[in-house]
Parts: C-alpha cells; structure tokens; sequence
C-alpha cells in the first residue's frame, strides 16, 4: 500500500511518500504507526506523540483503531491549520 | 445546488465569484462572503509570508462532504469554496467561501459552518517564514484548540 506524510511528518520521516509492505499482524492505523516508528529515527521523530499525529485512509479522515486491511492510500499529518 | 470547489496557486476575485453563483439567477436573495487573508504577524511576531501544504485529492473530497453536511442543515441555492495553496504574503487572500440561499440566516450560518470545518478538517498546513529567509526561519504554524471548539459546537446544534 501507498503511505503519504504531509508538513512537519513529511520533513521528520524525510519524504512525502513510499510503498510499504507491512507484516501480518498489522491491522489497525494504530498497529501501523507503532509499525512505522520502528523504521528508523526519522520516523520514530515523526511519530513520537502518536495521538498528535492524524490520518486519512483512501482520503477520509480515521481514528486510530481504523483496519487497514483493502486501503490503497493511507496519510499521516499534522492538525490541520488551513482556512 | 450550485457548488464549486477550486484549490488554485494563484488569487482569485471575489466579486468575479459571487458573480459566477448569483449569475441569471433570480432565486437568490442572499449572498454572505467570507475571506480569510495573510496578516503580516503570527503569534505577534512578523512573519514575511505563509506557505500552505495541502493534500490535493483529499481537501477536495473533505471540502465537498462539508458542503454536502451544510446542504442538509440548510436550505442553500449555492456554495463557492476556494483555497489557495503555495506562497501566499501578507495581504493577500488565502480563502474563500460565498454561500447562497434565499434568505440570509441560512447563507450566514453556513458560512460560519464551511469556515470552522475548512480550519479543522482541511487538509492544509500552513507553514510561516519568518524575516530573513533562511530555512531555520520557516516554522510550521500550529493547530488551535479554539479551531477545535468552534467545529466542535456545530455537533450539538
């Protein structure tokens, strides 16, 4: 699946997007951050207050405990500030 | 309903949009604009302009399930929501919502209504460079809990 960072997790983790494949046992949102913030410093940086962090699957806000399983697209981003 | 939903680079006129809804129309009876703008200060420091991120696919979808959630509150004839996004500098336009409906209370309420969600549930970032340019000076803008309460009052009306 697809996974996109935006602001300040973009900068932290170093890019805007990437293919990940993560193991079984994945299945929430949740599951994936804790996942993610595995994979090195930068991504640990990005995800080091999880409950800050929001995220979008296929373009639809979603809680943490969202099942990930079918999602083409998951994002992760900061509290939004636009407007 | 009319809607149009554009997140663009460059300005837009305002009075080109309410033009554009209310055009050959004679169903409409009010029209409320609102305009959020670049100030030249953030959290009373000078700023030299804001930088704004967005997430293209998904501020549009977010954007229209508001409009869509204003639809069924009230009864509108027409909504206009633009966003810009890139380099924005002080004074100048960054947002724009014109709802429209045949009396006012419903174009007043939903453009208070679009304009709380568009701050909360948008997907944009504004980032502020600061006098001087260099990259340590550009600092991502917070998130308000008062944004958070002002979308947050709608649930319970």
């Amino acid at each position: 699946m697809k996974v996109r960072y935006f602001a300040w997790v973009r900068e932290r983790v170093g890019k805007g997007e990437e293919e990940i494949d993560p193991p079984e046992g994945v299945a929430t949102v949740g599951d994936l951050v804790a996942w993610l913030s595995q994979q090195g410093e930068g991504y640990a940086y990005a995800f080091e207050n999880p409950h800050v962090v929001r995220s979008a699957i296929d373009k639809r806000h979603v809680r943490a405990d969202a099942r990930i399983a079918g999602a083409s697209e998951i994002a992760f981003f900061p509290p939004m500030t636009g407007g | 309903m009319s809607v149009t939903i554009r997140l663009q680079r460059e300005p837009f006129e305002v009075a080109q949009e309410i033009a554009a809804l209310t055009r050959g129309r004679t169903d409409i009876g009010a029209v409320v604009t609102f305009t959020g703008i670049c100030r030249a200060d953030e959290n009373g420091e000078p700023i030299a302009s804001l930088n704004l991120e967005h997430y293209p696919d998904m501020a549009e979808a977010e954007i229209g399930r508001h409009i869509e959630a204003a639809r069924q509150r009230w009864r509108l004839l027409g909504v206009t929501v633009i966003h810009r996004f890139g380099r924005i500098a002080p004074g100048e336009d960054i947002v724009l919502v014109v709802t429209a409906s045949s009396h006012r209370e419903a174009a007043f309420a939903a453009a208070e209504f679009l304009m709380d969600y568009l701050k909360t549930r948008a997907p944009f970032w504004k980032q502020v460079e600061k006098p001087g340019g260099k990259t340590a000076n550009k600092i991502w803008v917070e998130a308000k809990t008062s944004d958070d309460s002002a979308a947050e009052r709608w649930d319970s009306r």
